[in-house]
């Protein structure tokens, strides 16, 4: 099996999810004498299954498979030891590999793994610290501009996200924006492309929002008297936000984390157009994996790994919201 | 009334929003230990009132004064007053003791204290048991019951009460009126209730403020309220009447229906115009002999208590209660001893012409 006869087959799977759903259409009717509710859920269910459970199924088939299509583990041991492919061959042709002074030490893929989960973790801290008392402020109902300031952090997403990254470009750049005013000024240049900061900032801009509107909703959702219940109780304005509003914030905060960190771990793009190249994350290794090297069973080893490391944290986070409204994410 | 009484002075209060008014002209005091009631139809600004003194809003002019000391610019959490929400707003994210402790635990008042007044609260509500409910699990009553738990705890010197038995049903809010008036009798604190119904209104207070269009429209006792309203909105919104313009002749003569009354009223000018109210459980129905106005029934409704009948006579629909039946379409004499003849000023509407 290879990649060039995917479509077709594909298109053999919906056409017999489409034969599933008629019967199970014709079926409904005959059963409940006319049309039920539970038969608008099939075009859903159709729809998951063909879209998200075959895939993720075919996501495990590749991980465990190699080219040829019978079982292995190397896809894995791949990705603990860069060099295991190479070693493998080495040994066919009769090497002694571990006499042999490799020049890294096969360790990239994990590094990648691990500077994504630190910078995805920074990015979140940071979309929490700078998210929250911006969501504070706007769900104030004394702070006339608040709604007007939330639809400012909507237009942005109304953008392509590639072209917003390729916008930071130019005012990041060598002779950016801010570097020619920085100059005219007469502070002289500084190199604010190309490092895990720019990245950062990349991450940060773009996720900002899926922080910003699940706190503000938890907050903008409180009942005002609550405040006033608390105020009344003999809490000044402190007193009441430490413990009325921020507790009853928390869902909205488990949903803000677990909407920033879930596409921080699997950025890509930003981190080719900010960092130069000289950042790789765990979404460009996999992308890399698939379309450049072309090897559809690592990349979905890779895959799988990020996706079980997803699963583990918000699990995590679901101890801290355990009846929370964070859970409709996961 | 001696000035020390006077726990809560309102003076020449007046709210406005956006340049719309709520409230004008308020004069107010409040006695220590008075079960007061601002009664009004909706939008009449009692809540804003209430809201007033308990510091959430403030007064667009005019001052509060608390125990002789201006309080108009404090916020709420300096003034010794505690509120029951309307809706209750109990903490979801906090269990019944939790909810109660709120107050205590702020003020940082040793455990032990904490427990025990929580304790003695929760026996007062009759709500032991029940500190570790979440208070999502109980039902309307029972919460009603944890706000004011919640409130009382902290021993303030005032309760405001925005309706809080708006959401009950009939009986329980019956059960819940009496129940406040024992508290509050027994705990000798001043009580402050909004509400639109004059039946909770007169059940309850010691006085009763009448409010309509953001104005005082009278002050007093539920009787004197009842027996003596000032004028023809006050009659009709506490109690049911039968209000008929007429004039008065002389000091302690009406003239309505064409007829000359009898009454105890005094101080008008001749022939002025007047409203006159009279009771449906103060018109008695006699023989068509010696009564003064003579008239057919037109409808009778069982009431329980009485019959409700409306009787037409001297080209007036008069409201009748009373405790014997007399059968549709039959004719009967009505009369009224001059005591139950209530006669009132015209208001500024009335005499410009734009009625009620």
């Amino acid at each position: 099996m290879n990649a060039m006869n995917m479509p077709a087959w594909g298109i053999w799977l919906m056409a017999l999810g489409l034969g599933i759903f008629i019967v199970m259409i014709i079926l409904s009717l005959k059963k409940h004498r006319g049309v039920h509710r539970s038969l608008f859920a099939w075009p859903y269910s159709l729809w998951m299954i063909v879209f998200t459970v075959v895939p993720l199924f075919l996501i495990a088939y590749y991980a465990f498979t190699d080219k040829a299509g019978s079982f292995t583990l190397d896809n894995f041991k791949n990705f603990w030891d860069s060099n295991y492919e190479m070693k493998k061959q080495l040994i066919d042709m009769g090497f002694d590999v571990s006499a042999m002074e490799l020049s890294d030490r096969g360790t990239v893929n994990v590094d990648t793994l691990v500077y994504s989960l630190w910078m995805a973790f920074k990015c979140t801290v940071i979309c929490l610290a700078i998210g929250y008392p911006a969501a504070l402020f706007m769900s104030d109902r004394n702070f006339k501009l608040g709604p007007t300031l939330i639809v400012l952090f909507i237009v942005p997403m109304w953008m392509n996200f590639l072209l917003r990254t390729i916008a930071w470009m130019t005012l990041l750049e060598d002779n950016g924006i801010i570097n020619t005013l920085l100059e005219s000024l007469g502070f002289g240049k500084l190199r604010l492309m190309y490092n895990s900061n720019a990245v950062l900032l990349g991450m940060v801009y773009n996720y900002l929002p899926f922080m910003v509107f699940p706190v503000y909703n938890s907050i903008n959702k409180q009942d005002i008297k609550l405040s006033e219940a608390a105020m009344d109780l003999g809490a000044d304005e402190m007193k009441t936000f430490t413990k009325v509003t921020f507790p009853l914030s928390i869902p909205g905060i488990v949903s803000g984390i677990t909407m920033v960190f879930m596409p921080s771990v699997t950025t890509f793009f930003i981190p080719r157009v900010l960092g130069g190249g000289n950042t790789e994350m765990f979404g460009d290794l996999i992308e890399r994996t698939f379309l450049t090297a072309d090897n559809w069973n690592v990349g979905s080893a890779l895959s799988l790994i990020m996706m079980v490391l997803i699963l583990f944290s918000i699990s995590l986070l679901r101890r801290v919201d355990p009846q929370g409204e964070g859970e409709s994410l996961l | 009334m001696s000035q020390e009484n006077r726990l809560i002075l309102l003076e020449d209060i007046s709210k406005d929003f956006d340049r719309h008014t709520v409230l004008s002209d308020i004069n107010l005091y409040i006695k220590k230990n008075e079960f007061l009631t601002l009664l009004g139809p909706s939008g009449c600004g009692k809540t804003t009132m209430l809201r007033i003194i308990g510091g959430f809003e403030f007064p667009t002019t005019g001052r509060v004064l608390f125990d002789g000391k201006d309080i108009t610019d404090e916020p709420p959490y300096k003034r010794r007053v505690n509120t029951v929400f309307q809706k209750y707003a109990l903490f979801p994210h906090l269990n019944v003791f939790e909810n109660i402790a709120f107050g205590l635990k702020i003020a940082k008042l040793p455990k032990a204290e904490i427990t025990s007044r929580v304790g003695k609260m929760l026996e007062l509500v009759n709500l032991l048991g029940y500190e570790k409910r979440s208070v999502d699990s109980l039902s309307g009553g029972q919460q009603q019951r944890i706000a004011i738990a919640r409130a009382l705890v902290n021993e303030p010197e005032v309760l405001l009460l925005d309706e809080p038995l708006a959401a009950l049903d009939y009986k329980l809010r019956k059960g819940m009126q009496l129940e406040l008036k024992r508290m509050q009798q027994a705990l000798g604190i001043t009580f402050i209730f909004v509400t639109h119904d004059q039946e909770e209104a007169l059940t309850m207070s010691d006085t009763i403020v009448v409010m309509k269009d953001g104005l005082i429209r009278q002050i007093g006792t539920p009787k004197h309220i009842y027996d003596e309203p000032k004028d023809a909105f006050v009659a009709n919104f506490i109690g049911e009447s039968n209000i008929i313009r007429g004039t008065m002749p002389k000091d302690k003569l009406v003239r309505f229906c064409g007829l000359d009354f009898e009454c105890v009223d005094f101080g008008f000018e001749k022939d002025e115009p007047v409203n006159v109210l009279i009771r449906p459980e103060d018109l008695v129905i006699t023989d068509t002999d010696d009564a003064p106005l003579k008239g057919v029934v037109r409808s009778v409704i069982f009431k329980g208590v009485h019959y409700e009948m409306v009787i037409d006579a001297g080209n007036y629909l008069w409201k009748v209660h009373s405790t014997v039946m007399v059968p549709e379409n039959s004719k009967v004499g009505l009369s009224v001893v001059p005591f139950n003849i209530h006669v009132m000023k015209l208001t500024d509407d009335e005499l410009t012409g734009d009625e009620l």
